[in-house]
């Protein structure tokens, strides 16, 4: 059990680092640095630099040396929480992230919960009763929830919503709490504004798994251990739920971290067409102002978010469950 | 097949319910096909999918109007209705009415209005707008037209009066390409690594399998988003649709690669490629002999099902902006228009590309099930 | 053996599988009594309806599978026909394990991976019985020891992929007869094995049906296997018996054309070395909308055109006890 925790974490801080580095070749890439945009955006402010003032900056910023050196500066700024300033923002970094990134966690969680306590039921009906009118209609959501971009599902709820009720779907709070303190009432408006982006973000996650459990669960249904409890006289629906349900189930359950890194992409688009008090709409506007060291703060926060969630889910379900990673490894 | 099999010294098989003999003589694609052809959704997907990639390659004969031509006078117009029979009932063939629009000073909306008194028929295979095939063949040639001044927008303009339905028709063809051309390259990725992963083994294996999870544990939109916001400005259209088309296979080939891999191992436990082994032959020998045909069938559904997850791809990156970039034009870009709901709840039309985008993913869906049923021995 | 105590009796047996290919008639009239304290040994080719005849009689045949004909089980003076019963229904589940128990071909396959094969012997009891768990275990370890298994404390808790595959063929067994059952139908319950594990299994079945006094279906395409376990043998070929005698008649004096290409293609002690054994030729058809002849004809040596090809010929007896359907003993 610990030798498994212990080599997990390896990969994990070994994954943490391949994707720090990937960041930083991204947030490279664009012609100019950081310092160059830096200037041109406080000469457009009015402000003047010498030569020299501009060469003690670049010393400041480790921007003189090699490209290691740069990214060896910013990865140690980086893990003492120093993220940079948001150009456009005009803020720390580290304090837009963290009015935004509780939300971002907390939405895709409750996606990930949606998407699990949705699909496994659905999935187990349809196939059970495989060809019925029920099954015909979940697989069609199901097709269609796979075949909709999530932006546009994001736009037609939000035009039914407008339309026919009158309601406005963007954003997760109402008006009067949205730069109110944390209150009783601010969580209880944020649930009632949670289950659109839910829904929207987790469509597809959902059609897709409702399909894998409907497709292991019939290929169980056929196995000759459900013959043998059959023919021991077990009743059809107890024996169904004690075999073939449970084995359908646990690799679906096992992997259940593998649904983070697409709910995360997901809540990304969705985020900022519904122009969430998220992490996404802040990516967004950094990108499009091609303010590299915010969007890649952020596109590495959300990384190691994602991978930290994969392993504690992972950890959970082998201390629930010790089979579990016998049977991933198997 | 079970254990049964063969300890009779009569030829058997044990499939009790599902062979039939002439399937005994039937090679391994021509079993495919025939499964596959029962499979009737599937089919009438193909068939509408082949449909969709021939106007693509075609488009500019199908258009009613280039792509970029501009009509002042119907900015925002809905989609056209056409007609059969006049104002007073007398059947007159397919036609469109002229159109007066009027600005509502009270929205500040443009109102169109038809003009009944104005009738223009429509014609097929007419001389219209002319255009350069492939950008190498003049020609003036469309498949539908209207005579006369008359105008057809079969699904409405968008704010600066270009016909949707003509940019629809344009979009295709970087719509529909990038998923194959994306697939392609993740395709050759994928089986090169995934391959030598699987079929080799060991230390090599370890790595690939390393960097495949990374990019699997990894959530994929904010990378693109990021990788794509880096593509220079600057570049022409060409360089940046093939841009985007490396950025998305750059994180797409992972899962193909998986997939690659796991089946090779599986293949390589066969008796058959321990034979050929024993028998002298060459990795390469028995790689592209023994094991690739063994997982053709399997590779092509898997290819089939991630043709559409590129598509999306590419059409969210274009709707934000950051993938194709006018004026190029893509379904994703196209749908630029309606990013808020006050535009979406006046011009509704401008969500259609949107619908094509969703009909093209869900026919790729359909052939992909048909073939991997159709594909699946045990069926 | 008199009617008065047959325990089964099994009439003109049809089970079809509708399918969108066409009717597949894998059991086609099939008859024939199971006696107390007996063995009938169903022999035939992979394909040939003999499982799905035994899954016949405890109606769980897989979908889209219909049974017809009758299926008498007399009990205690009283007689149901498994055939009218619901499959899903109580009276059938009440049969199912306690009266009729049937052990697989596959034991790997047939316990379930996640859980316990003590779990799973203790289901055996829980349904039928009622019992607490506690003494459902204390049951699970007796019959483990009973048939055999080394450690049974140990192995009570034991998963199926943790014990060789003769271990979970007695486990098997011991699942099977938890009821004390009057009838077991094994479906080729050795196939699987190795040889020497076989002739352990069979040893152990043999002792148990004398401590027991129950009936036996055995299934398997093993002549060898029948030879050593069966009291009579029916041959089954394409969803038909085509011949039905003592396991004496059927060695001594096989009388139908199939049967008696089956016992040429077994090796026999003192015959020519390096001689050739002899195989049937073809392959078993599909009983796809079969057309009504003998299910033989095409790969039979004596074959009549115009009499093997123009109906199903009837059983004839031929000697008491005895009946073969075949058109060369009519008359």
């Amino acid at each position: 059990m610990w030798g498994y925790v212990l080599r997990r974490v390896s990969y994990m801080l070994l994954t943490i680092w391949a994707l720090s580095f990937v960041v930083f070749v991204i947030i490279q890439l664009p012609p100019g640095d950081y310092l160059s945009t830096y200037i041109s955006s406080q000469q457009a402010q009015g402000n003047t630099f010498d030569d020299a003032a501009i060469a003690a900056l670049r010393r400041q910023y480790g921007l003189d040396g090699t490209f290691f050196d740069q990214y060896w500066k910013w990865i140690t700024n980086f893990l003492q929480g120093d993220m940079g300033r948001s150009f456009e923002w005009n803020q720390p970094v580290t304090v837009l992230l963290a009015e935004r990134l509780p939300l971002t966690m907390i939405l895709s969680i409750s996606t990930l919960i949606f998407v699990y306590i949705v699909a496994i039921p659905i999935g187990i009906y349809s196939a059970l009763n495989q060809y019925s009118l029920g099954d015909y209609v979940f697989s069609t959501i199901g097709f269609i929830g796979l075949a909709i971009p999530n932006f546009m599902l994001a736009l037609i709820l939000m035009y039914v919503l407008f339309k026919y009720f009158g309601l406005s779907a963007g954003g997760l709070f109402s008006d009067q709490y949205a730069t109110a303190p944390w209150s009783l009432g601010k969580v209880l408006d944020l649930f009632q504004h949670l289950w659109v982006p839910v829904i929207v973000i987790g469509m597809a996650g959902t059609a897709g798994l409702i399909r894998v459990m409907r497709g292991s669960l019939l290929d169980e249904l056929g196995k000759q251990y459900v013959v043998t409890a059959r023919a021991k006289g077990v009743r059809e629906r107890r024996l169904i739920f004690k075999y073939p349900v449970r084995i359908a189930i646990n690799p679906i359950v096992s992997t259940i971290g593998w649904q983070l890194p697409r709910i995360v992409s997901g809540e990304t688009i969705v985020a900022i067409v519904l122009s969430l008090p998220t992490t996404g709409p802040l990516l967004y506007r950094a990108l499009l102002s091609q303010d590299m060291y915010l969007a890649g703060s952020i596109v590495l926060t959300l990384g190691v978010l994602t991978l930290v969630g994969t392993f504690i889910s992972d950890i959970l379900l082998v201390m629930v469950d010790p089979r579990i990673s016998f049977e991933k490894k198997a | 097949m079970d254990a049964a099999t063969g300890d009779l010294p009569v030829q058997s098989h044990e499939r009790e319910l599902t062979s039939e003999e002439r399937y005994y003589l039937a090679s391994q694609w021509q079993l495919m096909w025939r499964k596959f052809r029962k499979h009737r959704l599937a089919v009438v997907a193909a068939l509408f999918l082949t449909m969709l990639y021939v106007v693509a390659a075609s488009y500019e004969f199908w258009q009613i109007h280039s792509t970029n031509a501009q009509y002042n006078d119907y900015l925002n117009a809905p989609p056209s209705t056409i007609h059969l029979f006049d104002a007073d009932g007398n059947f007159r063939g397919p036609f469109v009415y002229g159109v007066e629009n009027e600005l509502n000073l009270e929205t500040f909306t443009r109102e169109y209005a038809e003009d009944t008194s104005k009738i223009y028929p429509l014609r097929f295979f007419v001389r219209g707008d002319s255009y350069k095939f492939w950008g190498l063949i003049e020609g003036d040639l469309h498949f539908l037209g209207v005579e006369g001044d008359g105008k057809l927008f079969p699904l409405g303009t968008d704010s600066l009066g270009r016909d949707l339905f003509s940019r629809i028709l344009a979009g295709s063809r970087i719509s529909l390409s990038i998923g194959l051309v994306g697939v392609f390259l993740s395709f050759a990725l994928g089986c090169i690594l995934g391959g030598i992963s699987g079929y080799f083994g060991g230390p090599v294996d370890l790595v690939i399998q390393r960097i495949i999870e990374f990019l699997i544990s990894l959530p994929t939109i904010p990378l693109w988003l990021a990788l794509s916001a880096a593509v220079p400005a600057r570049w022409p259209p060409v360089q940046v649709y093939f841009a985007i088309t490396v950025i998305l296979s750059i994180f797409g080939w992972a899962g193909l690669a998986r997939v690659v891999r796991g089946k090779l191992l599986e293949l390589r436990e066969y008796d058959y490629v321990t034979a050929s082994t024993l028998a002298g032959a060459t990795h390469a020998h028995i790689i592209f002999s023994h094991l690739l045909p063994g997982f053709m069938s399997y590779l092509i559904v898997h290819l089939t099902l991630a043709i559409p997850s590129m598509i999306l791809a590419e059409t969210s990156l274009s709707f934000l902006g950051l993938g194709i970039r006018p004026p190029a034009v893509s379904w994703g870009t196209l749908m630029q228009d309606a990013q808020n709901v006050r535009s979406i709840a006046v011009q509704p039309w401008m969500l259609t590309p949107g619908l094509f985008v969703i009909a093209a993913v869900l026919m790729f869906n359909f052939v992909g099930d048909g073939l991997r049923d159709a594909a699946d021995p045990y069926r | 053996m008199n009617s008065d105590a047959v325990l089964l009796e099994i009439k003109d047996l049809r089970t079809y599988f509708h399918l969108d290919e066409g009717v597949l008639k894998a059991v086609d009239g099939v008859s024939f009594n199971i006696y107390p304290n007996r063995v009938l040994g169903i022999v035939g080719e992979s394909g040939c309806g003999k499982s799905i005849t035994a899954r016949s009689i405890l109606r769980i045949v897989p979908a889209p599978g219909k049974v017809n004909g009758e299926i008498l089980f007399h009990q205690n003076g009283s007689t149901v026909d498994l055939v009218t019963l619901s499959p899903h229904g109580p009276q059938i589940r009440g049969i199912r394990g306690r009266e009729i128990a049937m052990i697989f071909q596959e034991p790997m396959s047939a316990f379930s991976p996640v859980h316990t094969i003590g779990n799973q012997i203790m289901e055996a009891v829980l349904v039928h019985e009622r019992v607490d768990k506690a003494e459902a275990r204390r049951r699970a370890i007796e019959l483990l020891t009973h048939v055999g298994i080394p450690m049974p404390e140990r192995r009570v808790d034991a998963y199926p992929h943790e014990m060789s595959g003769g271990m979970l063929q007695r486990a098997m067994i011991a699942m099977a007869l938890a009821l004390r059952p009057q009838v077991l139908i094994a479906d080729e319950p050795t196939t699987a094995l190795d040889v020497t594990i076989q002739a352990q299994i069979l040893r152990l079945m043999k002792k148990l049906k004398s401590e027991i006094g129950m009936s036996i279906i055995f299934i398997t395409h093993d002549l060898g296997v029948i030879a050593n376990m069966a009291d009579d043998v029916a041959v089954m070929y394409l969803g038909r018996v085509v011949e039905f005698g003592s396991v004496r008649q059927i060695f001594r004096n096989p009388q139908h054309p199939y049967t008696r290409a089956l016992m040429k293609s077994i090796p026999k002690i003192g015959e020519e070395r390096g001689a050739k054994l002899a195989s049937i030729q073809g392959t078993v058809p599909v009983p796809l909308d079969p057309p009504r002849r003998c299910g033989f004809a095409d790969r039979c040596p004596e074959f009549i055109a115009g009499r093997c090809d123009v109906d199903v010929p009837p059983l004839i007896e031929t000697e008491p006890g005895h009946q073969v359907r075949c058109v060369l003993y009519e008359n």
